[in-house]
């Protein structure tokens, strides 16, 4: 079983960027009002923020990695390790985490290296380099986590469109001893199809009939190098997992849900959050949300969560349970606790 | 569990925009008006926080009536 508990990882602080331009999903006409008024009341979600053509995930990471190195005064030469968490990096090869080491002007002594993942990729990003901090090799790191996902989806299919948007973080952590982090990670690869871009990857090149559109259902037309997502499916999976793995989380910590002062979600879909909110049987105002003002954001959401909904009290000391769930199958909760973190205004580009 | 009675009360409830008294046990939800994926959720989210049962799209598809989801839930709860 994949839950564990390490020592030195402690998180200094949280920045994140946003694509300016916003898509309101009240102007999605493609479906009827009254669908439109029951999308965004169930899913939560009534903006999103799309990246112009030419702007990368690791654009906007780099923006943000910018931004809290300058806000905790960071001398760039004691950071030794940086992780890219992103399902859209800027080439095939090499790994953008290391185009990044570039860009950011790090010393040529950092670990830098990438993770696939989307919607738990913040936990199992934090679970790396928490694990990598203990050993006392490393004294402050980076976790640039983010994802355009925008680039895969298009207007025509209403299972996808309205509900993602696109935004890039970084997690500026620095050791000390004292912190101890407890991770559950698990999988499912039965689920991979739930949530697939089919084409593109070597096990189905493109080929002439990657981008010939096909209409699966009523309003969802679509093309093999588009997102597919199997909405009944991933939000069965979700309700069904994340609260035992969260319940795991908090019995390996001693802790009860009364103990922890906020439950930050992957930010999917309203009424997924909500359900696993009250088996979990948390109150309403430990559980944030960002997705109305930014939709879906996949390995961005945790961080972006709390950059945008708590500014003003992340400099206090908290308890947090961080969890992710989505494509992969993949799911991860992580309990933690913090001083004071130092979450500066979000960037828009 | 509760009765046929008040589980269609809670789907009406849940489904908020449909009309009390207009589900009946033998309505196929799916003339419910406007019926989308989002009443397709609603009802696994209600199955879930309601009986502590995970209704899968499968589920969904295989029934038809309101009756048969109840009975579904019911013996699966048993």
């Amino acid at each position: 079983m994949a839950q564990f508990s390490v020592n030195g990882m402690h998180i200094r602080g949280i920045a994140a960027a946003v694509p300016s331009a916003v898509e309101s999903n009240f102007d999605y006409t493609r479906i009827s009002e009254q669908e439109r008024a029951m999308l965004v009341k169930t899913t939560g979600i009534s903006n999103r923020r799309i990246a112009s053509e030419g702007i990368t995930t690791a654009d906007l990471c780099q923006a943000s990695a910018e931004k809290i190195i300058s806000e905790l005064n960071w001398d760039r030469s004691e950071i030794d390790l940086l992780i890219f968490v992103s399902q859209s990096p800027d080439y095939f090869l090499p790994a953008s985490s290391i185009v990044l080491q570039g860009k950011l002007g790090l010393s040529k002594t950092v670990a830098a290296f990438d993770i696939n993942l989307g919607c738990s990729g913040y936990v199992y990003g934090l679970s790396v380099l928490a694990s990598m901090m203990a050993t006392g090799g490393f004294r402050k790191a980076l976790l640039l986590a983010g994802d355009i996902s925008t680039v895969g989806i298009t207007p025509k299919d209403k299972s996808t469109w309205p509900l993602f948007g696109d935004a890039g973080t970084a997690t500026a952590i620095e050791y000390d001893s004292r912190a101890q982090s407890f991770f559950n990670l698990q999988s499912d690869g039965q689920g991979y199809e739930t949530i697939i871009i089919p084409d593109g990857g070597l096990r189905n090149p493109i080929n002439e009939k990657t981008f010939v559109e096909e209409e699966h259902d009523p309003g969802v037309v679509r093309h093999r190098r588009n997102l597919w997502l199997n909405g009944m499916d991933v939000f069965n999976f979700s309700v069904r997992e994340a609260p035992q793995n969260v319940t795991a989380v908090m019995n390996n910590a001693g802790v009860s849900a009364e103990a922890v002062d906020y439950f930050i979600f992957h930010q999917a879909n309203k009424l997924m959050v909500e359900t696993i909110r009250k088996k979990l049987k948390i109150p309403t105002e430990k559980v944030p949300y960002s997705l109305g003002d930014f939709g879906n954001t996949s390995s961005a959401s945790i961080p972006l969560t709390i950059a945008s909904q708590l500014q003003n009290e992340s400099h206090q000391p908290h308890s947090w349970i961080f969890s992710g769930f989505g494509v992969g199958l993949s799911w991860a909760s992580v309990y933690l606790k913090t001083d004071h973190i130092v979450c500066p205004n979000i960037i828009e580009i | 569990m509760d009765t046929i009675e008040e589980f269609i009360s809670k789907v009406e409830q849940e489904l908020d925009g449909i009309p009390k008294g207009s589900l009946t046990a033998q309505s196929n939800y799916r003339d419910i008006p406007e019926w989308s994926s989002m009443h397709a959720l609603i009802i696994i989210a209600l199955a879930e926080t309601e009986y502590d049962f995970s209704l899968t799209g499968e589920d969904l598809r295989s029934c038809q009536t309101v009756q048969q989801l109840y009975d579904l839930i019911k013996s699966r709860k048993s």
